[in-house]
């Protein structure tokens, strides 16, 4: 696979490690009320869909951007690279 | 009809007229007590078991392509009970009892060949930890042997001893383990359920779950409305597609396994080698091939295709252990979808919805487990009780945090 | 008698000779002969046996598809197994046996088989072999393993070598018959960068071997001129030898380039192939296609082959497969082979065309074709001599990498074949390949692929002006096998699998392809099917009734033909699988005579022998002793190191360990244990706070890379505003642990600033400078449990810094210290490390519980607070010691109540660490012990199954060196 770096273009996927599921970002408030509860369903369960995709990949044999590829995982189509940092202050997150 | 080396001359010297089909192409019925979904390994081994151990009749399997087509039919064909931790190892151990009289019980020749399986250690904490899960195995009452290099040499010789860059320090064996020919397992099954009144319906997919006031009614397939009063999931792979019929997320991720099959050659590999410094593990079939394998692509998916570097990293470790198989030639690279559980531990257990239970997330481990699996399975579907050995399996494990994570990599699945 | 079989004609160099052999015998041949068509031209045409029935057999094909001509090529630790005949290109020297046979290939003792075949139909031994239980393993399987597998290997590590390559281009053009050399011509001259691949040595595909015209050249000719004119181009490369064995995603092609198999050996220097990785923006397969057989009653004796492949041999190599042949077709393409052998004087004895009612029904010879029987339209027999039969059952289109993504062919019934119709992306086919089965056609489809995959690009491409070709209809009529045969007909030749063994399938019900495959194992030779599938899914679908498209289609992975497990290793095989990463003070150690061991990529010393040592336990003893008693010295440079700056770096630790960070003084370290998000222990290290806003932190030396990337993740995806910067600082700094009674005296002398204990105390740190001036880093901290300090200097300083040190050290009554002291020191103070931190304990598991702070957040702490990882019997780190101080411990042992039996059921837990302290006098260990906090002065069993043996063990403090701390904080 090539992945479209959004700083340094295209890369093959094996400079890259793989984490998995981009909801990874939100991790929960761990003072709110379920805490528990919404930890637990943050780390473990996962949509895993036979389609589009937004996962985390880590350019650990390049310049260690964290980003966010939204791929179809039943055909390996890649339709959108995104730096991590960028999607995670989209969705919120600060400091 | 028995099979048996006298219906096998008789047959050869009347023509072959008389084998009658492995197993019939029922059309559905209306509605059944049992339904398992997925023609695979372990669905098949479930409803076996269901009709000869619990006595259950009206049972039906339901196969989206044809049976024996998932990852029962694209394996490396390994058993082994080799396993460290107590929610594993006592299941495993009872898949290999299982495994030891299964040809007799389903009257299919699996070829169930216990050579051996040899892990390699290549550091002192790797033999450390061997000592500690080979000990697990003996106090579990399993065989385990721990070899130091010159107790490897024995065995294989052809090993890499001199040139190596991680030497081989010594292995743990288990002369049990071994290989079976993974498709005649799916057959043989197959075969033992039909002929028991079991309906095999290939090329029926689930498409819904009717679940009305939390309970399970039927299946909504490919081939019509197939009640159910009891539905039992053996997909792995799709399982995260097929439960999501029942509005379920599961600790799962799809990920993909490739795997090598070599050119005939003339035997020459013992048993079971596995690398302890590199992702390479191999056997020889009946044969003649060169059977492995290495490690999952890494990445989710559902494509049943694997990436050039695996290929390259698995053999390279190939080379790095036995570097006389150099000149030969890979001949087959296929890839099966995996269902990669967050503990790298499989999952048995009712769900809930009333009368649908769940088998999955059974990694790259569910071939050697098939014979457990089908029986702890049947048993859950049949008693409504966990198989004491099976027991662990649990949903809310995670919920609770005990996991069963035998190689201490916790929630991440292409880890496992 | 010399090259009988030799013609006029060919692409052969008559002007020399090359020298062979097969199995001992030596023939002649010449250059641009393979193997397989220089031994026809000697009259050979045996040269293997069938995999089950061990029948004769000869060449079906001129390509590498072949299934029967296999044999082993090369002899020592060169020596390959199951190589194709048909491509080994000749070279003076070449030496070949025949496999898989026993005495000796014209008599085969398994031959016998052959006379048994009732007894070996499709699947036979899932029903037998099942009784007794245990002879299994006993007598069937050894049994059945002595006749199993082809070629054998030398069993010797190959000499050769093998390398990796990357290439970029525009457009990968596949194959280079006419289809391929249009579309390079094309792609060439409009300037793109053009890769143009073939397996052959010679490119032109079916130019060569047919005798078709294009324009006013012979077809082979016009060949040579394009690959001259392409050659001439410098941004396109040829690539002869060179097969593409896979289509991966986003337009990454394998391809394997055999650089010296046309060799005896690699030249100095050389490696014997390449795997190359070819980045494309867009690919054109141009591969052709494979002709397939008909099956009929023994349609598999030496003699038998292809049409074209007949063609093959006698237009490109001018080797007559026989003297008198006949041709038995289904299609027009079949009738051309009269011709060809008509113009190259040899006698054609038959031509019969399934399409008129006549067909081959059987055949004679022992060891090579004699005769054939031939039904007429007219329900007569009759019998015909010949010495080869060229057999033509249609094309079936080298499709294989377009399924490599999955897509999947459709059926064509005016081909009756498969046809390529969903592509993978930025992939066309042009060609035979594509259907189209005419010179004219795959010249027209070559170009216009290239002028469209060149549009996609956005360049302009001018088709040249196509020459006249060959452009005949391909009218065909499906026979796939000769109806009412009684005995076998052969349809995968290699695994000797027969219409009939299909029947049986069908009778009992594999009737869907794979079952069909893996029941009779059709299909799964060494040539993957290419000659067989195709035929055994016709088959199935003749005797079920259906269509051909109903029935299944043919799906590939790559790779497209076999390949040495040798080229996917490249160069990493041997010492080189992996990189070895040197510490900085390894030149040094080497010269001390060190004793090295692998710690992941690293190599560490791991002990110093010195002279009368004759164990390492004398080695690691003083060690172990010097150090405790005046001062030890060890590179400790692989622990991980991470910088850490900015003016949340504070608050960035105190999220990622589980232990406060945020009020930590600068100038002073902390020790922290870090959790994964599931709350358990994933790495402990050290935080030192050099600055208000710069901390460096270490590592593990195994968790290193891991515990960067999450410290990234963290930042990047979790506090994307924090004013924090990471770099991994581990290879910029050289870093020693001096330890001992005497470390502060020893650094002392090189250190310029002060430090004493009240100038730098336990867990201080800053930035110094080293022997006037060098700029370097100290860390008083400590894993043996002795007053102890880590000095850091920037890497090309290390090996300076490790000879001035271990100098005064030496002057000191003090010592340097490997891996094995170190591992001892940190056992006896009861410091865990990776054996404890095994990815399944916890901070209460490890003693740390007290660490993890409820008053904040951090990766980890909620899910740590799970019941399943609070219950009251779980595991703690403890000490133990043998009651019998003689007795030594075994790391893995498990521990079991005195009395009680040893079962799973009472394991209590197990020794993780252990060591022979020289400090205590015996053997000790760290281990997980079941409540072990409260179980101080219990005696319990270690029990080590594996060795037979158990000690009876005390329950301790992990600390078994100076537990209140004095020393470290003198």
């Amino acid at each position: 696979m090539i992945i479209n770096h959004p700083l340094l273009g295209p890369r093959d996927a094996q400079e890259f490690t793989y984490l998995g599921d981009a909801n990874l970002i939100d991790r929960p408030d761990w003072q709110a009320d379920g805490a528990g509860q919404a930890f637990y369903e943050y780390l473990y369960l996962r949509d895993n869909p036979a389609g589009l995709h937004r996962e985390l990949w880590y350019h650990e044999q390049g310049d260690r951007s964290w980003l966010v590829v939204t791929r179809n995982i039943s055909t390996h189509e890649i339709t959108k690279v995104e730096l991590a940092r960028d999607v995670a202050r989209a969705k919120g997150r600060g400091k | 009809m028995r099979y048996s080396g006298f219906r096998v001359i008789k047959e050869a010297l009347t023509g072959h007229k008389g084998w009658q089909p492995a197993w019939r192409d029922p059309t559905p019925q209306a509605g059944y007590d049992f339904v398992i979904v997925g023609g695979g390994g372990h669905g098949l081994a479930t409803a076996y078991y269901l009709a000869k151990e619990f006595g259950k009749a009206r049972i039906a399997v339901l196969e989206k392509g044809y049976i024996g087509g998932g990852n029962v039919g694209r394996n490396t064909t390994i058993i082994r009970s080799n396993y460290l931790l107590d929610g594993n190892e006592p299941f495993y151990e009872f898949s290999m009892k299982l495994w030891e009289g299964l040809e007799q019980d389903f009257n299919y020749n699996a070829m169930v060949s216990q050579r051996g399986v040899l892990n390699l250690c290549h550091t002192d904490a790797q033999r450390d930890a061997f000592t500690r899960r080979g000990n697990a195995m003996r106090l579990n009452g399993v065989d385990a042997e721990l070899l130091d290099r010159e107790g490897v040499r024995k065995i294989a010789p052809f090993l890499n001893f001199d040139n190596a860059r991680f030497p081989i320090k010594g292995g743990l064996l288990q002369p049990r383990g071994g290989t079976v020919r993974h498709d005649a397992v799916a057959w043989g099954y197959a075969r033992g359920a039909d002929q028991r009144g079991v309906d095999i319906i290939q090329n029926c997919e689930v498409t819904g779950m009717r679940i009305e006031n939390g309970r399970i009614k039927g299946l909504e397939t490919t081939r019509g409305f197939i009640g159910a009063a009891k539905v039992g999931v053996a997909v792995a792979g799709s399982s995260s597609r097929v439960m999501a019929h029942a509005g379920m997320r599961l600790p799962i991720e799809s990920h993909v396994l490739q795997a090598f099959v070599s050119e005939g050659l003339k035997p020459v590999l013992p048993g079971v080698i596995t690398y302890g410094a590199g992702h390479f593990y191999v056997s020889q079939s009946d044969k003649g091939g060169l059977v492995f394998g290495g490690d999952i692509d890494g990445y989710n998916s559902y494509a049943q295709r694997g990436g050039l570097a695996v290929v390259e990293d698995v053999c390279e470790g190939g080379m790095s252990l036995m570097p006389m198989i150099g000149r030969a030639r890979l001949l087959r690279i296929w890839g099966g979808i995996m269902d990669m559980s967050m503990d790298g531990s499989p999952i048995i257990d009712r769900t809930h919805v009333e009368g649908l239970y769940f088998n999955g997330g059974w990694c790259y481990g569910g071939f050697k487990a098939t014979p457990a699996s089908g029986w702890s399975f049947a048993h859950l579907l049949a008693t409504d009780t966990p198989h004491p050995t099976a027991r662990a399996y649990r949903f809310d494990r995670f919920q609770k945090g005990l996991m069963i994570d035998e190689k201490g990599m916790g929630a991440q699945p292409n880890l496992h | 008698m010399s090259q009988q079989n030799r013609i006029e004609g060919g692409q052969i160099d008559r002007s020399r000779s090359l020298s062979f052999s097969f199995d001992g015998i030596r023939y002649q041949g010449h250059p641009g002969d393979t193997l397989a068509s220089a031994l026809l031209a000697n009259g050979v045409r045996l040269m293997g046996r069938g995999f089950k029935y061990h029948r004769p057999r000869g060449p079906i094909s001129a390509g590498s598809e072949e299934p029967n001509a296999i044999v082993e090529l090369r002899g020592g630790a060169r020596r390959e197994p199951n190589t194709r005949a048909t491509v080994a290109e000749l070279h003076d020297g070449l030496e070949a046996a025949s496999q898989n046979r026993w005495p000796s290939l014209k008599f085969d003792a398994l031959a016998i088989n052959d006379r048994l075949s009732p007894f070996f139909a499709a699947g036979f031994y899932y029903k037998t072999f099942m009784w007794p239980k245990a002879f299994w393993e006993k007598l069937y399987e050894p049994m059945i393993r002595r006749a199993a597998g082809l070629g054998s290997l030398s069993m010797e590590p190959d000499p050769d070598a093998y390398d990796k390559g990357f290439l970029h281009c525009d457009v990968l053009i596949i194959g280079a018959g006419p289809a391929g050399l249009a579309a390079a011509l094309t792609a060439g001259r409009a300037g793109a960068r053009v890769i143009l691949a073939d397996e052959d040595f010679r490119m032109g595909g079916r130019l060569n071997a047919e005798t078709h015209a294009i324009g006013d050249q012979a077809g082979a000719d016009w060949a040579a001129a394009a690959v001259a004119e392409l050659a001439a181009m410098p941004n396109l490369r040829l690539m002869h030898r060179t097969t593409v064995l896979g289509a991966y995603d986003h337009g990454i092609y394998s391809a394997l380039e055999r650089v010296a198999d046309h060799l005896a050996e690699p030249p100095a220097g050389k490696p014997r192939q390449i795997l190359w990785r070819i980045y494309s923006r867009r690919a054109i397969l141009c591969a052709g296609a494979t002709e397939r057989p008909i099956a009929f009653e023994n349609n598999d004796r030496p003699g038998i082959m292809m049409a074209g492949a007949v063609r093959s041999y006698v237009n490109r190599w001018a080797a007559a497969p026989g003297k008198r042949i006949a041709i038995f077709t289904n299609n027009d393409d079949g009738l051309r082979t009269e011709a060809d052998l008509r113009a190259r004087g040899i006698e054609v004895a038959a031509v019969i065309d399934s399409r008129k009612g006549e067909m081959v029904t059987d055949s004679s010879g022992r060891l090579g074709l004699t005769g054939i029987t031939v039904r007429g339209a007219d329900g007569q027999s009759r019998t015909i001599p010949c010495e080869a039969l060229a057999v033509s059952g249609g094309w079936n289109p080298n499709l294989q990498l377009t399924c490599h993504q999955r897509n999947r062919p459709v059926w064509n019934d005016a081909l009756q074949a498969f046809v390529p119709e969903s592509l993978p992306s930025g992939l066309s086919v042009a060609g035979a390949a594509g259907g189209v089965f005419s010179t004219h056609g795959a010249l027209t489809t070559g170009t216009g692929a290239a002028v469209a995959a060149l549009a996609d690009l956005g360049v302009t491409a001018t088709p040249a002006t196509l020459p006249r070709a060959e452009d005949a209809p391909y009218a065909i009529k499906p026979l796939w096998y000769v109806p009412h045969t009684k005995g076998r007909a052969w349809v995968d030749q290699q695994n000797d699998v027969t219409v009939k063994d299909i029947k049986l399938a069908k009778q009992e019900n594999f009737t869907s392809v794979e079952h069909l495959k893996r029941y009779t194992t059709l299909g799964m030779a060494t040539d993957q099917g290419k000659t067989s599938n195709v035929t055994g899914l016709a088959v199935m679908a003749e005797l079920t009734g259906k269509s051909i498209p109903e029935t299944g289609t043919t799906i590939y992975r790559p790779p497209y033909t076999p390949v040495p497990i040798a080229a996917y290793a490249g160069r990493s095989a041997g010492k080189d699988f992996r990189p070895t990463r040197l510490t900085p003070s390894h030149t040094w150690a080497a010269e001390q005579g060190a004793v090295f061991v692998e710690v992941g990529m690293w190599l560490r010393a791991q002990w110093f022998p010195r002279k009368g040592e004759t164990h390492w336990r004398h080695s690691v003893d003083r060690e172990v002793l010097t150090t405790r008693a005046a001062v030890g010295i060890c590179d400790v440079t692989t622990l991980g190191k991470v910088d850490v700056q900015g003016t949340d770096a504070a608050e960035f630790l105190n999220r990622i360990y589980a232990n406060p960070f945020a009020k930590l003084p600068v100038g002073r370290v902390r020790y922290g244990l870090m959790l994964r998000e599931d709350g358990i222990a994933m790495d402990d290290g050290t935080a030192a706070r050099l600055a208000e806003d710069h901390f460096v932190v270490t590592t593990t030396t195994a968790n290193a890379v891991g515990v960067y990337r999450h410290m990234e993740f963290c930042r990047q995806c979790l506090w994307p505003d924090m004013d924090v910067q990471l770099i991994s600082t581990t290879e910029a700094w050289a870093q020693f642990s001096v330890a001992g009674p005497k470390a502060r005296d020893l650094l002392q002398k090189i250190v310029d600033q002060d430090i004493s204990n009240e100038a730098f105390p336990y867990m201080a740190c800053a930035g110094i400078t080293v022997c006037g001036g060098l700029r370097a880093r100290l860390f008083r901290i400590s894993f043996s449990g002795e007053l102890a300090y880590e000095i850091a200097v920037p890497t090309r300083y290390g090996d300076g810094l490790i000879r001035r040190m271990s100098a005064l050290a030496e002057d000191m009554g003090g010592c340097v210290y490997g891996t094995e002291a170190l591992g001892v020191m940190r056992i006896e103070k009861g410091h865990v490390a990776g054996n404890e931190l095994n990815g399944t304990t916890t901070a209460l598991n490890l003693g740390m519980a007290g660490m993890v702070s409820k008053k904040k957040d951090a990766i980890g702490s909620t899910l740590s607070e799970r019941e399943g990882l609070n219950q009251p019997d779980a595991l703690n780190v403890v000490g133990l010691r043998p009651v019998n101080p003689a007795e030594a411990l075994a790391a893995g042992s498990h521990l079991i109540n005195r009395d009680a039996e040893a079962n799973a059921a009472n394991d209590q837990g197990y020794l993780t660490s252990v060591c022979h302290s020289p400090h205590v006098g015996s053997s000790i260990a760290l281990a997980f012990l079941k409540n072990g906090a409260n179980r101080k002065g219990e005696t319990l069993r270690a029990v080590n199954p594996l060795k037979d043996t158990e000690v009876l063990v005390e329950v301790v403090s992990p600390h078994f060196v100076d537990p209140e701390g004095e020393r470290l904080r003198g």
